[in-house]
């Protein structure tokens, strides 16, 4: 049956080499640019939010059931339906915009809950050896214990970066371009070449970002590579 | 607020809500099928259950409209494929958390489980599946959110689904179709996630709940 189908249609091949050589420069790069550009800015900006929250969940531990919910709440809503909810508001309209406003908030709950998971594990004998040496609280805090919960911190980034790659590339339906726009364009088109193309970089991206920062968080845990 | 609720009684409605959770559902169950026992199958040679996890670990960073999109040229549009590129969706996640649950059950308790005079199999139903439960539910609860999530991209290769009244919504930019969908498919992820969540607390077995009150 498979082989009827392909037949039927002209060009029955899968992969056209020659429309990837014609357009790595002036489509294929940019889409890559563009992917990388939407998930940076997006794991920046939830980094920028979630960094200070989570020091403030830390201390004031009643906040952690609250903001856990809320944020857990937005991570659990599907992406195209979050998409959908965002251009929906008057004065949001569809291009990157929206697409960054929906990745930064399914980071959050994954970046808070790790950075509140690292500050927890630091030992409370080293914040008390911290503070027997004359070290005020916002020292310890900035000398000792983010320091220490740095490799955790970056667990989350890594998990959020991943994710926020993936779900980029559904926003190339509101408009948000990267590699997406690729796949949507090869659907439409019944053009297999750009779909795979697309769908292919999404993936190595991911896996890409995936190890980098696995690699940074081996390395900033010298103890757990010694072990290793 | 009106119009959204109109759009919820449209007959097709009702097509729709069906076939997104048919698809979910079938591509939950055959995940569950092929996972399990492979997690099973593995549970005690390392190398294998090493082999697992980094191909599970693999397989969770691959973008589920890059799988939903990778299927299509290769099986054509329609539901048949969505629910394979789905299925491949679901089994990551229950095979990562199978075969880390099942190997995470203490070796001492194994071996005074064997002193006891359990055979091989006893101790797989009897300690190891019962410890490991939680964890695997664990994993299953997260398959599920993700499958009913990414059923939604179904329609963008001819799977149906709640996606479809998101697509239409966006294309006759009409704001009260794509609230409708968009609130449909968030509560159905929310019931999903919630109630897959019930599941995995019922399915802790008493000691270990006892023993989780207790720290351990």
């Amino acid at each position: 049956m498979l082989l009827q189908d392909l037949s039927s249609i002209e060009d029955p091949k899968l992969i056209e080499w020659d429309w990837i050589s014609d357009n790595f420069w002036e489509d294929i790069v940019p889409a890559i640019q563009g992917h990388i550009f939407l998930s940076f800015v997006s794991v920046a900006i939830a980094l920028a939010i979630s960094l200070p929250t989570g020091v403030l969940v830390y201390r004031y531990r009643k906040a952690y059931t609250p903001v856990t919910f809320v944020t857990g709440l937005l991570y659990s809503i599907p992406s195209l339906a979050l998409f959908g909810i965002l251009i929906s508001i008057p004065g949001i309209t569809i291009g990157p915009t929206p697409v960054i406003i929906a990745l930064v908030a399914y980071s959050l709950l994954i970046l808070i809950r790790n950075t509140v998971a690292g500050l927890d594990a630091v030992p409370a004998e080293t914040i008390d050896a911290a503070r027997g040496m004359g070290l005020t609280d916002s020292q310890i805090l900035l000398r000792v214990e983010l320091p220490l919960a740095l490799p955790v911190i970056v667990a989350g980034i890594r998990i959020a970066t991943v994710t926020i790659i993936g779900i980029a590339t559904i926003g190339a339906y509101i408009a948000g371009g990267g590699l997406g726009k690729m796949i949507f364009d090869g659907i439409n088109r019944s053009f297999p070449t750009m779909i795979i193309t697309g769908a292919v970089l999404a993936t190595l991206l991911a896996i890409i970002a995936d190890l980098a920062l696995l690699a940074l968080e081996r390395y900033l845990r010298p103890w757990a590579r010694r072990r290793a | 607020m009106s119009g959204i609720l109109d759009v919820l009684r449209r007959p097709d409605f009702f097509e729709l809500l069906r076939q997104h959770i048919l698809l979910s559902a079938a591509a939950l169950l055959i995940g569950i099928a092929i996972a399990l026992p492979v997690a099973l199958a593995i549970r005690n040679t390392s190398l294998g259950a090493a082999l697992a996890i980094n191909i599970g670990n693999i397989g969770r960073a691959v973008p589920s409209l890059a799988i939903l999109a990778l299927c299509q040229p290769f099986l054509g549009f329609g539901f048949d494929t969505a629910l394979v590129a789905l299925t491949a969706l679901a089994i990551p996640p229950i095979l990562i958390n199978a075969s880390t649950g099942l190997r995470e059950v203490r070796r001492d308790i194994i071996d005074a489980a064997r002193g006891m005079g359990l055979s091989g199999s006893q101790v797989l139903t009897r300690i190891q599946l019962p410890i490991a439960a939680p964890v695997i539910f664990a994993g299953i609860r997260t398959s599920a959110v993700q499958v009913v999530a990414s059923a939604t991209l179904a329609t963008f290769i001819g799977g149906g689904g709640l996606g479809e009244l998101i697509v239409e919504g966006t294309q006759l930019n009409d704001t009260t179709i794509l609230l409708a969908g968009s609130f449909s498919v968030a509560v159905l992820a929310i019931i999903t996630e919630v109630g897959f969540g019930a599941l995995e607390r019922a399915m802790t077995p008493k000691g270990l709940k006892i023993a989780q009150k207790r720290g351990r």
